[in-house]
């Protein structure tokens, strides 16, 4: 092999990385918490919620979970315009992500949701709860340490498949990584670098996600 | 049938004479005797030369090929080039003229002839009528798409202002979907990608606002060929003054010819 490797660049370009791992980060921040945040709402409908609203949120589900996510963002940043919808690149990544995972999460929380016993209901009825108090603290809290596991794994997913955003030219860690590949053609250091920083990024948010995890449902004790 | 001997010796026979140095002699007279004029034209490179639904060569080369068949009053034999053979068919001979969309640098010019530019080709800044944009220095503030890693890309980023916000897309489709969404105000692209729009008829019509790069096509021809080269050159400046080249640029790039081609 005759390659010489040269990271002399880094010290060029590092300006453009951090930048691009603040944009992937702000992107999954606001993307994990609007799309947990719809994932409940969704989950909530489709599980309890009145029945006339459960066909439109269940297309929405469908239709999401059924098409590609370049689709979806190409869709509303290159497709809305033509209806008078003018949205920034960081703008439609964010609304494409919240959407993508709202539908996906629904999904998952409602599995947890479904898997509350008929008890825990009964249980917050004869406690005379509301019924969004019964949902709130007595299903939906146990349904959501249920499925946490899986909810990080697919926060994890969308993080990483932010990456497409590039592809509006919102400048995350690959369209850095994409910049400076075509400026210095050292494509190997370019991806071997934005790769080791996407490892890292998920590996630290899975063990974010697991520490909030632990924060927000604590283990009771048996006592 | 012809049998295998016979076929290598015709085979044989063609190829001496194909290259037999004859041939070089003087280009002209051999294309008035032969009563056809060789031309490689390119079949990848719309709107220069693409294969149209009917199979048959198009664009913009191939009717330059024709206009000077036509005023040479010979029949026109199109060659399909791609770019990094067109010279070598010149050279071995294969072809009378290159009209490929050839732009002229030192190194060809060491082994070919160049006659005067027939076709424009260049990087500017396009942006609809009303964006005011004349020099690099107007783009102040403004959003400009351009497809990343190209030489418009690598110019733009040398004279544009600090404050342009430079929006890179993966490739000319992105560029042009982000121009046509109203996304980027103004775009650095290529002469021949704003005449691809131009062409789909759109609500916003890229209007040239200033040059970043100028390289026009040259057609090629061999080295000391002076009768067929000035030939040329003379059926270029007719067709440039008569207004026939002019239709074939509202044709295949949509505008007209440059003043200064």
């Amino acid at each position: 092999m005759k390659y010489t490797f040269d990271f002399g660049w880094l010290l060029d370009y590092y300006p453009q990385i951090a930048k691009g791992i603040a944009v992937t980060l702000e992107l999954i921040a606001i993307g994990g918490v609007l799309g947990i945040a719809l994932g409940i709402i969704c989950a909530w409908v489709r599980a309890l919620g009145p029945k006339w609203l459960r066909p439109p949120v269940a297309t929405y589900v469908e239709l999401i979970r059924n098409t590609p996510f370049l689709i979806q963002l190409f869709f509303i940043f290159f497709g809305l315009p033509s209806l008078g919808l003018q949205l920034s690149e960081l703008t439609a990544a964010n609304i494409a992500m919240v959407v993508n995972l709202g539908a996906y999460s629904c999904e998952i929380i409602r599995a947890g949701i479904q898997a509350t016993p008929k008890g825990q209901f009964e249980a917050g009825a004869s406690l005379a709860m509301t019924r969004f108090e019964t949902f709130r603290h007595v299903v939906l809290v146990p349904s959501l340490q249920r499925i946490w596991p899986a909810l990080s794994s697919q926060v994890v997913i969308v993080m990483l498949g932010s990456s497409v955003v590039s592809q509006i030219a919102a400048e995350d860690l690959t369209f850095a990584a994409n910049f400076i590949q075509s400026r210095t053609f050292r494509a190997f250091e370019a991806y071997i670098v934005s790769t080791v920083i996407y490892l890292v990024l998920a590996i630290l948010l899975r063990q974010v996600l697991v520490m909030g995890g632990n924060l927000i449902f604590p283990r009771r004790s048996v006592r | 049938m012809f049998s295998r001997r016979s076929l290598l010796a015709i085979a044989a026979i063609s190829a001496t004479l194909g290259f037999s140095p004859a041939a070089f002699a003087d280009a002209l007279g051999d294309i008035t005797s032969r009563g056809t004029i060789r031309v490689a034209v390119p079949q990848d490179f719309p709107p220069f030369g693409s294969v149209g639904t009917d199979m048959a060569p198009q664009g913009y080369d191939i009717d330059v090929a024709n206009l000077i068949g036509e005023k040479l009053g010979v029949k026109v034999e199109l060659v399909p080039v791609t770019s990094a053979n067109r010279v070598p068919y010149l050279q071995t001979n294969k072809v009378d003229l290159v009209i490929s969309s050839l732009g002229k640098n030192p190194d060809r010019e060491k082994v070919i002839d160049f006659s005067t530019a027939y076709a424009p080709f260049f990087n500017g800044v396009f942006a609809p009528g009303a964006v005011a944009v004349t020099k690099a220095e107007d783009l102040s503030g403004k959003t400009i798409g351009v497809t990343r890693g190209a030489v418009e890309d690598l110019e733009l980023t040398k004279v544009a202002p600090a404050d342009t916000t430079i929006k890179r897309y993966e490739d000319n489709n992105g560029t042009i979907s982000a121009f046509l969404a109203g996304q980027v105000e103004a775009v650095a692209t290529g002469n021949v990608v704003a005449a691809a729009i131009l062409a789909k008829n759109p609500p916003k019509r890229p209007e040239l606002k200033f040059l970043i790069k100028n390289s026009p096509c040259y057609i090629g021809l061999n080295k000391e060929q002076p009768a067929l080269l000035e030939k040329v050159n003379t059926i270029i400046a007719t067709a440039k003054t008569d207004g026939s080249l002019n239709t074939i640029a509202q044709k295949w790039l949509k505008t007209d010819l440059p003043k200064d081609l």
